[in-house]
């Protein structure tokens, strides 16, 4: 039971950071690190909760994987977005038209 | 008992502890190895937690994928020195 | 050279917020997670009403793992819509060349006047067999211990990250091959889900005598889809900062 506590009191702390970190950081990659440990902070709650004394609850750990997973595609494709619009910002740029 | 206390509440300071290092690192070099750590530890939070199949997901992806996405998108958003023989 | 003046200006003066809104962020922050974490300790426990119900339909899943079960059985649509959500990613993602070599170009091809790092090369040449077999070891555990597709997708993933790091092969998203394996997953999967409606009535329903072997069919159609949008994501970042430069030099 106090391990159960302990870790969805870490969790939502962990949460919080996230949120924070998220908002107030200045660059892309700060803030993409702050939504992924808002994530494991999500994470953890779920997992915490999956804790019934001796038995686990299967549930939440296949929720889990799913979110891991969906997580790195969510991040990928925002890099990948980030660096897109630094490329055309780039030819725009050197353009000597403009 | 004891023991176990004492680990989950190491592991747990550990986690919190390096979130906030990631997040106020002065650099994003830092800021992106101490993520990957912090997902290394959250590997072994899962293991805690009895989480088997999502402690190896997280090691390989959470920790591994997500680093090295970081890595490479840093190489072009902010490394001076690659930056440098072109200035 | 102007140009990258300019960027590194534009990055300097980026928008900060003032300190007041940081305090005041951080204030209301730390009081939405302490009141999170009370009504936690408050709620207390919800009964483990899932987990007796997924131990007790265990036996007529077909794999002995919980966790598979649920992902590829009892809750199995909730794997096919994340197929469908790291096939749309893999598709916003998919480089815009022209497929006019398709027919000649081999989905993974090295390049042979490069020459590696013996060391290098030699990790290589034991590492990316390794790690193909660790997810195929994860992939057939997944039945009856943890592992599973996306653990097994995810190592496999990382073997052609290796790779693709060491600079020597080059894997060619434009090919039919490739588009094949980043579509085989979704595909087998809904394949397999409406041969079970045509046949049973309900759609991911399996019948218990089946179960085992389709629960396989489609984890081992997921692991190869999953290993290869996952690489595509890396592969497509990595052109992306690698080809600029390339291209001014």
């Amino acid at each position: 039971m106090t391990q159960d506590l302990l870790y969805n009191a870490t969790g939502i702390a962990l949460f919080g950071i996230g949120v924070f970190g998220a908002i107030v950081a200045a660059h892309i990659i700060r803030k993409l690190i702050a939504l992924n440990i808002m994530g494991i902070g999500v994470f953890m709650v779920l997992l915490a909760t999956a804790r019934h004394g001796e038995i686990t609850d299967p549930v939440p750990h296949a929720m889990v994987l799913t979110g891991i997973v969906v997580a790195v595609a969510g991040t990928a494709l925002c890099l990948w977005l980030t660096l897109r619009i630094r490329l055309l910002d780039d030819v725009n740029e050197g353009d000597p038209q403009r | 008992m004891l023991i176990e206390m004492l680990i989950d509440l190491t592991l747990a300071c550990g986690v919190v502890l390096l979130s906030c290092l990631s997040l106020s690192a002065q650099r994003v070099f830092t800021a992106i190895v101490l993520y990957v750590s912090l997902g290394l530890l959250t590997t072994m939070i899962w293991a805690r937690l009895n989480a088997w199949d999502v402690a190896i997901a997280e090691a390989a992806i959470g920790a591994g994928l997500t680093g090295a996405l970081l890595l490479v998108a840093w190489r072009r958003l902010c490394d001076e020195t690659a930056a440098q023989p072109e200035a | 050279m102007f140009t990258k003046l300019e960027f590194r200006k534009r990055e300097a003066n980026r928008r900060e917020l003032p300190p007041f809104a940081v305090y005041a962020l951080g204030f209301v922050v730390i009081v939405l997670s302490v009141a999170l974490m009370f009504s936690v300790v408050v709620s207390g426990k919800a009964a483990p009403k899932l987990a007796g119900l997924a131990a007790e339909k265990l036996e007529a899943s077909g794999v002995e793992n919980p966790v598979t079960a649920v992902l590829l059985n009892f809750r199995s649509y909730d794997t096919l819509l994340e197929i469908a959500v790291l096939l749309i990613v893999a598709i916003a993602v998919l480089p815009a060349r022209s497929s006019n070599a398709a027919g000649v170009a081999h989905f993974c091809s090295a390049d042979k006047q490069d020459v590696l790092n013996p060391v290098l090369a030699a990790l290589l040449r034991w590492l990316v067999p390794l790690a193909i077999l660790v997810g195929g070891y994860l992939l057939w555990t997944g039945a009856y211990s943890p592992g599973g597709a996306f653990q097994a997708g995810a190592v496999i993933a990382g073997a052609g990250v290796a790779l693709s790091l060491a600079g020597r092969h080059e894997f060619l998203w434009h090919t039919t091959a490739a588009r094949i394996v980043i579509n085989l997953g979704l595909f087998v999967f809904i394949a397999v889900a409406l041969s079970n409606a045509l046949l049973t009535g309900t759609t991911l329903q399996y019948p218990v005598d089946y179960a085992g072997m389709l629960i396989l069919v489609v984890e081992i159609a997921a692991t190869v889809s999953i290993a290869a949008i996952l690489l595509l994501l890396f592969t497509e970042l990595k052109a992306m900062v690698d080809a600029p430069r390339e291209g001014r030099q």
